[in-house]
């Protein structure tokens, strides 16, 4: 019995971390696919429930993290792709992932409904569009209340004094959003002044954040009472209850857009095909309008509850090219005045 | 080395061969080209202070560790490279070994049910080993609950269950208080005798030995000093350690003069000092039960006078220091019985003729 | 001399000794755990001492990434904060605790056994746990947040704090150890010797804790300046070293430099960890069997000072924990304190949701099983094998040396290592599998060191008399070393699972949307700015722990009650 007992062992070992092996495994039916996102988990099924309503014989397997670990994550497979289809990324990580090769170029049928903006430079196109994400304050009614700081209207607004240590903004290193205020601050006020202005801001700034998401949900607890955001984001927290205004800056706001491509290498093409083909359509672009404002079929959006009106008129003419080529040395500048802030002290 | 007789002489064929055995841990040699014959039903002790490679060796016969160069023969068979599995011997350590988890019975059993008997038949076993060895009530119980001699009484049931033909015993008695330990001794010995098994004891207590063995091996820093009987090892110790390890032994300096002359102080004793040339220096060894009281006016040999110093009372006898100015200042230890004292009504300080017989006294080279 | 003599003439005879059917199993089993030990720590460390070497496209380049990293005072200034953080959190905590430690163990108390559970509270929760409860405490919105003046919780404040709240209990275990194992005889004679007590504490009670103060303080300082949740959540803008690995990999995607970090942060572990083996290997004998233990005995007025200093820790020990316990139930802090559920519906949140508890709950049962029967299996046929002294020797030494290697560090080593395509184990990258492999080799080193301890205690004998009596060693194992060492594998199991569920910093880069772990969910949760529904996942993990913790304590009860018979001395 000894020897049964224990050989018995070693194969229930062996047997176990082959299914540990299974379980977490990659899926093999032909009609799975495997997409990374960095859209909301709260609106993941829906996005799968209306793909299926019209192609119910592809299944989505979703792998959701924020826009920083995703990037991590499909920079970290680059040799060894786990990912078919990437929907709902930032674009700036789309085009640092087009000049690393790792994109399929395909044109999606329906491709010249899309604002020229919203779309690949290059034909075909190595990523579409979907909808605009884009750069807001988040201001707490209450808590701004409290220490008597008026309500800003303009990111130069930001710079008075009297909001010293009550503003928090994301990290432009680890975060999406803290990326895009950063470029578009460069962009709006060009790069000696914007770089002056973020000296000035540093002096206000209580700290940065990881992510992008944060800052307004600071706002909206009391923890801060200025939080550099994204409006999606403040306008749900407002949704929830939060004393909240959303401020759109007079000078123009910086913005990304989630966006789609098909990873290269993946194994199954059509699917991953006729995915891409369905995230430009109409039913898609309105879907995405139940979120954000702005998408990327024009004539499609309608108000966003909450959302400031004011916010497709205000949107910079972003260089995402620019950005993307330009955004080692942006965040290394950065790095070297800003991160050691707390050393300076 | 004279090899030491067997009580049954030394005809037999030996059960056990030991050659030309080495053992090194790195550079240290614990055991360095020891050669021993162990024969059928005999029951040798290995004797030895700690260190000795008593143990070594008796590991290297279980296979435990094995020599690192040596041959070592049982029943006939080559066994030295063969691991302990693969040897025939049961084994009882100091610390028994016995298995807290299991009650005595399965401990005892433990040998015997993986070789597929039958349960009744192991059953049947069991009852007779544990009546063997004095337990038959207390098969139920854990090892916890049994005290040390009936521990140690276990541990040789369960060695012998599979009746082994060889029995290694590593120090089974010394971690037992010393009533149960002379106890003990007579009854192993009983018990090996009844059932003839040829059996190797380690053990570092002189007593033990003497009382149970049919030959020792005294050994000492990895190498054997001497082999024999109980009594030849007492009587004629072939070196200095011997002599000094077993019993008690006084030691004094002395030169040899000639043929059976040795030079004390400035005493001449007669005695052997088979093969020593004049001039040698020597140890001259004497018990101190072979240190005379010489009766009456009769000239005895090596005489000479002592101040008697302290007098220990030891029950049945005294042992007295004496300084001889004779033997040129060197004490002396010697077993005065009562009846001595009394009649000489001896104290400190008194002087007493004695004599040391040349044929009880023992003569090593060097100093 | 002879036995140079002898070491000559001896290859000649030499014995070829020949293995049994056992050597042959066990010697195979131990090689197989030195292979474990070599794809789980050796190469994987190897590939991200390499990769540190590499540039973007993964040439060589030699040190150009540390000159860098040197040339850079947002990283390098780390180092400093790194070790100012652990110097003063160590110091603080080796503080509490010893006072701790002497109440339960020299003083005359009421309730030192509530009082010592309290104090193991804390390793039941992930370490984010504490640094989430400070915000809401001492947070811009924290209830008492005055108590702070104008000094923000986000720094160097918040992450000692959290620290020693995290570090505590490892320190007391050790340092009750220490203090319970004192000779009474020393103080006896201290006494009769009319020694005051301030210098019997300085000639006789702390020469006798020596060696555990200092085990105490290393552990203490290694566990600080690896720890990765605390300063995650409450560091603000003072950055440490395992959080820069993070910020470089995660929110940079700058693997070289994360490299760099973890060699710069595998140093001082390293160091610390070689001290105290070199003072541990010192620390034998310090009791000799004739040692009387002491016997503390009831002074009022100082048993009651102890009591007090006892239930103010464990207070705010408690208090902690509530916090987060309260905040998880708040609807929307500060400005809606209604208690509701609403923080526990995970599925619509960051971070995986509930399955990614289910997830922990996997892993830590997947860790607990399969790490104790690797581990323990594996320290035992280290420990009895008979022969094959040198494998033995290198593979204990790779069983240790794990401890020396900071979670983050092993993560991001294990994404260099199984994630590179030609390793033919890149399978189970992303799987649960590299998951339990990285959890069991993370806290390998302890279990291993709590079973050889267990295994030492066993007669050394057993396996002889079984191989006299022809018994093979696997039947010996089951039959009486497993019975016997039962209380330990389960301290083992419990360990184990213990960790799995609060651990963050090794599975931060390893796990996938598949097998999203509730301390990962926790630490992203509170990343997006969801406080309160990061501090409920915490709590859950604390309330799974704490719920295996209790299940344990009743089996070993129920085990000691069940074994007494035989275990009765």
């Amino acid at each position: 019995m000894g020897l049964c007992k224990y050989s018995r062992l070693l194969g229930g070992v062996a047997i176990a971390a082959a299914a540990i092996g299974l379980l977490g495994g990659t899926a093999m039916a032909a009609t799975e696919l495997t997409v990374y996102t960095a859209v909301e988990a709260e609106d993941l099924k829906k996005y799968a429930e209306r793909f299926n309503a019209d192609h119910p014989d592809i299944k989505i397997n979703w792998v959701r993290d924020s826009t920083g670990i995703v990037t991590a994550k499909l920079l970290a497979e680059k040799n060894n792709p786990q990912a078919d289809v990437i929907w709902g990324l930032a674009a700036t990580s789309l085009l640092l992932f087009k000049g690393e090769g790792m994109l399929e170029p395909y044109a999606p049928k329906g491709l010249d409904a899309l604002d020229a903006k919203f779309r690949d430079k290059a034909s075909p196109p190595s990523w579409v569009g979907m909808d605009a994400w884009v750069a807001s304050i988040c201001y707490n009614t209450v808590e701004a209340g409290k220490a008597k700081l008026p309500l800003p209207t303009s990111w130069k607004d930001l710079l008075n004094p009297v909001y010293k240590g009550h503003i928090i903004m994301p990290n432009p290193n680890s975060s999406g959003t803290g990326f895009l205020d950063v470029s578009s601050w460069l962009q709006i006020f060009g790069e000696d002044e914007g770089w002056k202005y973020m000296d000035g801001l540093h002096e206000n700034i209580s700290r940065y954040t990881h992510s992008g998401s944060k800052p307004c949900k600071l706002a909206a607890s009391g923890e801060t009472a200025i939080g550099i955001s994204f409006a999606f984001r403040g306008a749900k927290s407002k949704a929830a209850g939060a004393p909240l205004e959303i401020v759109i800056p007079s000078e123009g706001i910086g913005w990304d857009m989630e966006a789609t491509a098909i990873v290269k290498g993946s194994k199954k093409m059509d699917a991953a095909k006729t995915l891409v083909d369905w995230s430009i359509t109409k039913k898609a672009n309105e879907m995405y309008n139940e979120g954000y404002a702005v998408v990327a079929m024009p004539g499609v959006a309608k108000p966003v509850e909450h959302f400031p009106p004011s916010v497709a008129e205000k949107m910079i003419d972003n260089d995402f090219e620019w950005a993307a080529s330009n955004r080692g040395r942006i965040l290394a500048e950065w790095q070297k005045r800003y991160d050691s802030k707390s050393d300076a002290k | 080395m004279r090899p030491g007789a067997g009580q049954a002489g030394d005809t037999r064929k030996p059960f056990l061969r030991i050659t030309d055995l080495t053992k090194m841990f790195g550079s240290f040699a614990a055991l360095r080209d020891i050669s021993l014959e162990i024969y059928e039903r005999e029951f040798v002790c290995f004797l030895g202070p700690s260190g000795c490679g008593k143990t070594t060796l008796l590991r290297a016969i279980a296979g435990l560790d094995i020599q690192t160069s040596g041959r070592v023969e049982q029943a006939g068979n080559d066994i030295s490279a063969l691991p302990p599995s693969e040897r025939d011997f049961g084994i009882v350590f100091q610390s028994y070994a016995l298995f807290p988890n299991l009650t005595v019975k399965k401990n005892v059993a433990y040998g015997l049910v993986s070789r597929k008997t039958a349960r009744a038949t192991i059953e049947a076993r069991v009852a007779e080993l544990l009546a063997l060895v004095g337990l038959p009530e207390q098969g139920d119980k854990y090892p916890a609950q049994l005290s040390g001699g009936q521990q140690q009484r276990v541990a040789l049931a369960r060695a012998l269950a599979t009746s082994p033909g060889l029995l290694l015993l590593d120090e089974p008695l010394s971690a037992l208080d010393a009533k149960v330990r002379v106890h003990l001794r007579h009854e192993v010995k009983e018990l090996q005798r009844k059932l003839g098994i040829t059996t190797v004891m380690v053990t570092h207590d002189q007593e033990e030995a003497l009382t149970m063995a049919d030959r020792i091996v005294v050994m000492n820093q990895g190498v054997i000093e001497q082999v024999g009987t109980p009594l030849e090892i007492y009587r004629d110790p072939q070196t200095a350690f011997v002599a000094d390890f077993i019993g008690t032994m006084n030691f004094v300096p002395g030169v040899v003069q000639g043929p059976g002359r040795v030079r004390v102080g400035q005493l001449d004793l007669n005695c052997e000092v088979d093969g020593l040339s004049q001039g040698a220096a020597v140890t001259v060894a004497v018990r101190p039960e072979d240190v005379l009281v010489p009766e009456g006016k009769s000239v005895s040999e090596n005489a000479f006078d002592a101040r008697v110093g302290d007098m220990e009372f030891l029950g049945s006898f005294f042992r007295a220091d004496l300084e001889a100015e004779a033997m040129g200042g060197h004490g002396l230890r010697a077993d005065l019985s009562i009846n001595i004292v009394r009649r000489l009504n001896l104290n400190r300080g008194d002087m007493l003729p004695v004599a040391l017989p040349g044929e009880r006294i023992r003569v090593f080279p060097g100093q | 001399m002879a036995s140079q003599a002898q070491a000559v003439a001896a290859p000649a005879l030499a014995v070829q000794p020949k293995l049994s059917r056992d050597d042959r199993i066990m010697r195979g089993f131990i090689v197989l755990v030195g292979v474990w030990m070599v794809i789980a720590v050796v190469l994987p460390l190897y590939f991200m001492l390499s990769k540190s070497l590499e540039d973007r496209a993964g040439d060589f380049v030699g040190l150009v990434n540390y000159a860098q990293y040197f040339s850079t005072p947002a990283l390098f200034y780390s180092i400093g904060n790194s070790l100012t953080i652990a110097a003063i959190s160590t110091v603080i905590t080796i503080s509490l605790a010893f006072i701790y430690a002497y109440a339960l163990t020299r003083s005359c108390m009421a309730g030192k056994g509530a009082f010592r559970v309290v104090a193991m509270v804390p390793l039941l929760a992930p370490s984010l746990l504490p640094a989430i409860s400070f915000v809401y405490l001492f947070g811009n919105q924290g209830i008492i947040k005055g108590l702070l003046g104008d000094n923000t919780i986000y720094g160097p404040i918040g992450i000692v704090m959290g620290e020693v709240f995290y570090t505590f209990p490892h320190a007391l275990m050790i340092l009750i150890v220490a203090l319970a194992t004192a000779d009474g005889r020393l103080y006896e004679a201290a006494v009769s010797l009319r020694a005051g007590p301030v210098r019997t504490f300085f000639t006789v009670t702390l020469p006798g804790i020596k060696y555990g103060l200092i085990s105490a303080v290393f552990v203490v300082f290694t566990l600080v300046i690896t720890d990765f949740g605390i300063p995650k959540v409450i560091g603000g803008q003072y950055n440490v070293l395992a959080t820069d690995i993070y910020k470089q990999v995660i929110g940079q995607q700058n693997f070289q430099m994360g490299a760099v970090v973890s060699v710069v942060l595998l140093i001082p572990a390293v160091l610390a960890f070689v001290a105290d083996r070199i003072i541990q290997g010192k620390q034998t004998s310090a009791l000799t069997s004739s040692s009387v233990a002491y016997a503390p005995k009831p002074r009022r007025s100082y048993d009651l000072a102890m009591t007090g200093y006892c239930a103010l820790i464990g207070f705010l020990i408690l208090g902690i924990i509530g916090m987060a316990a309260y905040a998880s139930f708040v609807q929307f802090w500060p400005y809606n304190l209604n208690l509701v559920l609403k923080n526990y519906d995970f599925d619509v949140m960051d971070g995986g949701g509930w399955a990614s508890f289910t997830n922990s709950l996997r892993l830590a049962a997947y860790t607990a099983v399969f790490g104790t029967a690797i581990i323990f299996t594996g320290a035992y046929m280290v420990e009895k094998a008979r022969g094959f002294g040198a494998v033995r020797g290198a593979i204990q030494f790779l069983c240790i040396l794990p401890m020396a290697v900071p979670g983050m560090v092993l993560g991001l080593a294990y994404i260099f290592f199984f994630n590179h395509p030609d390793n033919p184990l890149n399978f189970i990258y992303g799987t649960m599998a590299i998951l339990v492999i990285c959890t069991i080799t993370h806290f390998y080193t302890v279990s291993h060191l709590t079973a050889i301890t267990a295994l030492k205690q066993m007669d050394r004998e057993f396996e002889s008399v079984s191989s006299s009596l022809k018994v093979p060693f696997y039947k010996t194992f089951t039959r009486v070393t497993v019975p016997v060492c039962l209380p330990a594998i389960l301290d083992v199991s419990i360990y184990l699972f213990v960790n799995a569920m609060t651990t963050v910093s090794a599975v931060i880069f390893l796990y996938s949307t598949d097998t999203a772990l509730a301390s990962v969910a926790a630490l992203n949760m509170d990343d997006a700015g969801d406080i309160a529904p990061a501090a409920a996942m915490c709590m859950m993990i604390f309330y799974a722990a704490a719920t295996v913790r209790l299940l344990h304590v009743l089996v070993t009860r129920g085990l000691a009650r069940r074994t007494q018979a035989w275990r009765a001395r």
